[in-house]
């Protein structure tokens, strides 16, 4: 489904990412951990184009990322992301931040995307948020409008950036339960997150990721139960 | 010494009105113009195309770089020798005005698309949407709200420069006074009192202005 060869990416003269391979097969719930400044949020980043890679391949489905012909917004209209900080549209409410995408970029009829954005509220619990602007919602609430606006678009894979490092720790559960419902219909995810219980019961696979390199990478109990990596060894000691 | 006598004013009192109406009308054409051209050029200046970038920090650069006055002049009576007419007295304020203020304004509007949150157009942009859809959708709307004080100050602004009208012989406000002056023979009184008529004008404008922040301020 995505296919990652060699990625580099250097913030001017700062090397972020230093030569990531990676797969990530159809229906895969891939966690990416590692110490902050590794890396993994410019490496997600890098999978719907938010960072531009200095050289390497992205292919999504077998279509380069990087090739000029490809048009991005395509693209992106099938790879869904949550950020860290939500990033709710504040000057529209609930229903209007879920809808509006698949109005204006797919052309669907108002109508048919209300539906479909009250079916998604009422799948992460927020039906009766609909109405609401963002500012009135809670930390966990915003995330999981957030996720069902990304949802609206039919997305074949889901990126979640940190998705649940801004929020209060009583709200994270709920986000999470969300995440773990869509992981068991067989969304493909990549999650780059610092919830280890989450990244155990929920990740078909997990990375390592330091100093922008992947490290070590295997199932949850090959990382978590008996890492190989020294520095894997010394990341989940200090978390753990 | 001579007393003050505002008696001499009030038969002409209708021209007053009269100018300060086109005041009023020459600045809010020329603002609208100056939003217009200020928000391509403000987010021209931040365009990833360099001539695009360059062509609007040069426009900017050279309206404030140089007098209204003189761009004025310019306008009404330098044009007319190259273009083979004159343009009349009202449209060549208006254009002069809302050229000027656009370079004004483009700097309001790159101010206000800063300051918008940069995961705004990450999110918009990772839905799918173009660079001109993000835009209009989600950033220009945010960034507008952020703009409407300073919006409000270069009003204020220009309805005090719309008085160098006067310059190209524009009947507004300023010339009303001027006129009144001259049939008169005493200038203390008239522009007095255009000077009164211009202040009440600005401070209700901007009454009006913080009135209208607290309105958006609420719906935060």
């Amino acid at each position: 489904m995505i296919e990652v060869k060699d990625l580099y990416k250097n913030f001017g003269k700062l090397e972020v990412l230093k030569g990531i391979n990676a797969r990530i097969e159809k229906g895969e719930v891939v966690v990416v951990i590692g110490p902050s400044g590794s890396g993994k949020s410019t490496f997600l980043r890098c999978l719907n184009l938010l960072e531009k890679p200095t050289r390497g391949e992205i292919k999504i489905e077998g279509k380069s990322l990087l090739d000029p012909s490809t048009d991005i917004n395509k693209v992106r209209q099938d790879v869904g992301m949550v950020f860290q900080h939500f990033n709710l549209f504040p000057h529209k409410t609930v229903v209007e931040n879920i809808t509006l995408a698949p109005i204006k970029v797919k052309g669907i009829s108002p109508k048919d995307a209300r539906e479909k954005a009250m079916e998604l509220l009422e799948r992460v619990g927020l039906a009766d948020k609909a109405e609401c602007f963002p500012a009135s919602l809670s930390g966990g609430q915003k995330q999981r409008v957030a996720i069902a606006r990304a949802l609206a678009m039919n997305p074949k894979v889901m990126l979640f950036d940190e998705p649940t490092s801004a929020l209060d720790p009583e709200m994270i559960k709920e986000v999470l339960d969300v995440m773990k419902d869509l992981a068991s219909e067989g969304m493909t995810m990549v999650v780059v997150t610092h919830e280890m219980r989450f990244a155990r019961e929920v990740g078909d696979r997990v990375l390592f990721m330091d100093e922008g390199k992947i490290l070590e990478e295997g199932t949850p109990e090959e990382i978590f139960e008996s890492p190989q990596n020294p520095r894997t060894k010394e990341f989940l000691s200090k978390i753990l | 010494m001579d007393k003050l006598n505002f008696s001499i004013v009030l038969p002409y009192i209708h021209l007053f009105f009269r100018g300060a109406l086109t005041a009023f009308e020459i600045t809010l054409l020329a603002v609208l113009i100056g939003i217009v051209i200020g928000t391509f050029m403000g987010i021209g200046k931040m365009s990833r195309l360099f001539p695009v970038r360059f062509l609007c920090s040069a426009y900017v650069e050279v309206i404030r770089g140089t007098p209204l006055l003189v761009q004025l002049l310019i306008f009404y009576f330098g044009l007319p020798q190259i273009l083979g007419f004159t343009i009349p007295e009202f449209p060549a304020a208006v254009l002069a005005l809302g050229i000027n203020s656009g370079g004004y304004v483009a700097e309001i509007v790159r101010g206000g698309i800063l300051a918008v949150d940069r995961g705004q157009m990450e999110a918009a942009r990772s839905l799918g949407m173009t660079y001109g859809q993000a835009m209009r959708y989600i950033i220009l709307p945010q960034a507008f709200k952020k703009m409407i004080p300073p919006l409000g100050n270069e009003f204020v602004t220009l309805l005090k420069n719309s008085s160098l009208a006067t310059t190209i012989g524009f009947p507004e406000l300023t010339r009303a006074a001027q006129i009144v002056a001259g049939n008169t023979y005493r200038p203390f009184e008239p522009y007095l009192t255009a000077a009164a008529f211009y202040f009440v004008m600005t401070v209700s404008f901007s009454w009006l202005m913080s009135l209208i922040e607290r309105r958006l301020a609420a719906s935060d």
